[in-house]
């Protein structure tokens, strides 16, 4: 027995929550990425961890400017790097230059080269390489080398988001060109970045990965060979720890420096933490563009009655909801355009709660009645009742619709919750449209243009085998226009008030009932400086190398 | 013997076919879609996208056709890739095994060895019976799940003692990762050892063979131990046998609350992700692993019991 104080202390002692150098940061997220590979499956946990280890062209910034991360200038028609020209087949085309960053290394030190933009180009133009969004590739239908460091892509298609080169990411030529020109369709599998991960050659960014323990962490020391500035930490831990409580246990313990926002605690969980530590840790609440909203299907009879879908938003005390729940850290939505987004319209109609102007409507729809259970009739009998579809297990919505069903009922409007897990509700119940309103969140980009979610050709459907994502089953001609010309008004001051008129004619139609804007907690230690959370898709990991130490 | 064990083994085989076949169409006729949830969370991949990673995937193709590829592939000693992880399904699933079975393994030891002391004691002296009855209740009541909290907070946040979880980094002793989820783990299966074995222990204690070692003045540990023990551990390595297996599901609660990567949150996560090859290839791994271990204790019970006889 007397033994057993002394094993404590060793266990003590072995605990990682001793001291460790300051050169080391260790970071908390709630994902694994599925691979390393930049350009295979789209996943917030591998753009975070590649955006210390590997530097896309292009990026949105903190600012929402699309910025040059591994090229020299972003590409204009001012600056002539974008020439408008007409393709071979003769459709309207654009040739849009690049030249990548001087001094741009691989960790091994080899200089990243045309060759490697190539390689990244041709493999993506080779669908069967099954890289993840290919319309970047289908549309690059030439790829010019001028120097070593100098491409020119010719695109088919002009929109005012040509500079923009999205995933298109340098690849080691001289590592995976032969893996992939061995098997095109087997090069999923057979990739460097996840057989070999820990190879320099494959990380050109501030940082590369030098360990990985497969579902746990994933280690990232300094590129010797980065020759922009120079990243104050010498190690990044990522662990990852997919129950949030377990995780702001490990930040209590010590065993976490901090907790990315991209991947970490809920808002109602951050903001009780907030409240309990904040002598120890900065918190910081960064509004994105995730976008929470009710779906209405507009093919049910009661919803298709705009009167309804007036009232539903009218007597749904939204602010009051985002303030109680969410401590108002969450921007109410009045559109799908996020109030950060250059393409917002601050003067767009909103819907304040007004519950006798919600009741005056439902009257008017012909639901005057109220039975003995408070719910409306019309005069056919019907009764004003909807099912309300979430993702089971998710809290935070299922608060919220329980609140809204409170509401609701006080508008003698009855919903009935029936949730279902994210993989039946997202692969099933949604994509068929068997639902009647439905809480779910759509994330986009700066100036996203939705088309695939209010262009009536989006409408899933048998015949289209229920591809689309127009979920709502929206259709009006004058969106169709504008959604088929927005993207090729190149001017931004010619695309403003085509974008304020998406905004009215949603605002004013409601296919769907906007609800906010996700907010994404940071969890910093009191020591660290200089992250700049974007808020969009781009993780504040693409400019780690500001990071500093107080 | 080396009847029974090829027997039981030709048995263990058939019997994981049989499995591998209906794991297989159970999760394939799940509902949902993986590249329906995949396009949910990424506003650039289409249509054409989700059809052209459907075929990629091979889930275009029908259930049948899919079980067959899978079963051919195996007969050439291929486990396939996981789509989860873009790794050889096999070697995705080796780490996560060891853990859990060190985890397993020490927590299992535990359970038994403290539950059967506490069960021996009720036995030997009635009148502490109705504490190890306490004590075996409270055991199965509390949740592992909030055991697991309640120890993180005062052993790993107040006192800081331990880690909170996850796996041990490097340079890092892994002893320490494993104390709390071990301890939550053997806390939540001591009960049914300590109930067993007091049942057979008191039990064993009234065959005549102990009288006569007691009346032959063999002290009262020897008794317990030497004479009554060996008759009282048959049924309860059934319980340890049967346990390995029910064992993952509780690893499940305490993988997922200590966030320690290990068999059963990969086994979830295969499952609700579709993954087909880790999934099956981790099914059938828990399959195998409760079959051997039933097999190991019905040779044991046969080395305990020589009048066991099949």
């Amino acid at each position: 027995m007397r033994k057993l104080p002394a094993l404590f202390l060793a266990l003590a002692l072995a605990s990682p929550a001793a001291a460790q150098p300051r050169d080391t940061l260790t970071i908390g997220i709630t994902q694994f990425p599925s691979t390393f590979h930049p350009n295979i499956d789209s996943m917030a946990a591998k753009s975070y961890v590649l955006g210390f280890a590997r530097r896309p062209l292009t990026a949105y910034d903190a600012d929402w400017r699309l910025a040059c991360l591994a090229c020299e200038t972003v590409p204009t028609l001012a600056n002539g790097l974008a020439a408008l020209e007409t393709t071979p087949e003769g459709r309207a085309g654009i040739r849009v230059t690049y030249r990548l960053r001087e001094g741009l290394r691989w960790a091994d030190g080899t200089p990243v080269s045309s060759e490697d933009l190539r390689f990244a180009w041709e493999a993506g133009r080779a669908f069967e390489t099954g890289f993840g969004p290919a319309e970047f590739y289908r549309s690059a239908y030439e790829l010019i080398v001028v120097d070593e460091r100098t491409v020119t892509l010719r695109f088919d298609r002009v929109t005012f988001e040509f500079a923009s080169a999205g995933d298109f990411t340098p690849l080691p030529a001289r590592i995976e060109r032969p893996r992939w020109e061995a098997d095109r369709r087997g090069y999923r599998s057979r990739t460097g970045y996840d057989t070999e991960t820990t190879n320099p050659a494959l990380w050109n960014g501030p940082f590369r990965i030098t360990s990985v323990q497969a579902g746990a962490a994933i280690t990232l020391e300094r590129n010797p060979h980065w020759n922009g500035a120079q990243p104050a930490f010498r190690r990044i831990v990522v662990r990852t720890v997919e129950n949030t409580p377990a995780l702001e246990a490990q930040l209590l313990a010590g065993q976490l420096d901090m907790i990315a926002g991209e991947l970490g605690l809920p808002l109602d969980q951050a903001t009780a933490l907030e409240r309990r530590a904040q002598a120890r840790f900065r918190f910081h609440y960064q509004p994105g563009l995730i976008y929470e909203h009710i779906d209405l299907n507009l093919d049910h009879p009661l919803l298709a009655d705009r009167r309804v879908r007036h009232a539903l938003i009218l007597s749904a005390d939204r602010a009051q909801i985002a303030q109680r729940l969410f401590d108002g850290r969450q921007p109410l939505a009045h559109t799908s355009v996020n109030p950060l987004d250059p393409a917002h319209d601050s003067g767009v109609r909103q819907w304040p709660f007004d519950l006798a102007r919600a009741n005056a409507l439902l009257d008017e729809a012909g639901f005057r009645e109220r039975g003995a259970d408070g719910i409306r009739r019309n005069a056919g009998g019907e009764r004003l009742a909807f099912e309300f579809m979430t993702t089971a297990g998710n809290r935070s919505r299922e608060q919220v619709q329980q609140v809204l069903q409170g509401m609701w009922r006080q508008a003698g409007v009855e919903v009935r919750i029936r949730n279902e897990p994210p993989r039946v509700f997202f692969g099933e119940t949604l994509n068929r449209r068997r639902f009647q309103m439905a809480m779910f969140a759509w994330i986009s980009s700066p100036e996203n243009v939705p088309r695939t979610t209010l262009h009536s050709d989006e409408i899933p459907r048998a015949e289209r085998n229920w591809s689309g994502q127009n979920y709502m089953g929206f259709r009006n001609a004058r969106m169709d226009e504008i959604l088929e010309a927005l993207p090729e008004i190149l001017e931004r001051e010619a695309r403003l008030p085509v974008w304020r008129e998406l905004q009215a004619i949603y605002a004013e139609e409601l296919p769907a009932i906007p609800l906010w804007f996700r907010s994404d907690a940071h969890v910093w230690p009191a020591w660290l400086d200089g992250v700049r959370p974007t808020g969009h898709l781009a993780p504040s990991t693409l400019w780690a190398e500001h990071w500093r130490l107080r | 013997l080396i009847g029974l064990v090829l027997r039981r083994l030709a048995q263990i085989a058939l019997t994981l076919l049989l499995l591998s076949a209906v794991f297989f169409f159970l999760i394939g006729l799940m509902p949902g879609d993986p590249i329906a949830v995949a396009i949910a969370g990424d506003p650039k991949l289409g249509p054409e996208d989700a059809a052209r990673l459907r075929a990629l995937h091979g889930l275009d193709q029908p259930l049948w056709w899919r079980f067959a590829a899978w079963l051919g592939a195996l007969a050439q000693g291929e486990f396939g890739h996981s789509r989860l992880f873009a790794q050889p399904a096999a070697q995705v699933l080796w780490p996560a095994l060891l853990s859990t079975l060190q985890l397993l393994g020490v927590a299992l030891a535990l359970a038994a060895s403290l539950g059967i002391a506490l069960g021996a004691l009720a036995a030997a002296r009635p009148r502490s019976a109705g504490a190890v009855d306490a004590l075996a209740i409270l055991g199965q009541s509390v949740p592992a799940f909030w055991l697991g909290i309640l120890l993180i907070i005062l052993f790993a946040v107040e006192l800081g003692w331990l880690p909170a979880g996850g796996a041990p980094g490097e340079g890092q002793r892994a002893l320490g990762f494993l104390v709390l989820p071990v301890a939550t783990l053997a806390l939540a299966n001591l009960a049914a050892y300590a109930r067993h074995g007091a049942a057979s222990i008191a039990h064993a204690l009234t065959e005549p063979h102990i009288r006569t070692a007691r009346a032959r003045g063999a002290s009262c540990a020897r008794v317990l131990w030497g004479h009554a023990f060996p008759n009282a551990a048959v049924p309860l390595l059934q319980v340890a046998a049967l346990d390995a297996g029910a064992l993952v599901g509780g690893a499940l609660i305490t993988e997922t609350v200590f966030a320690r990567p290990g068999m059963g949150k990969l086994l979830y996560d295969a499952v609700l992700g579709s993954d087909f090859n880790l999934a099956l290839l981790a099914l059938l791994l828990v399959a195998l692993v409760t079959m051997l271990a039933t097999l190991a204790a019905d040779l044991a019970q046969r080395a305990l019991d020589p009048r066991v006889v099949r």
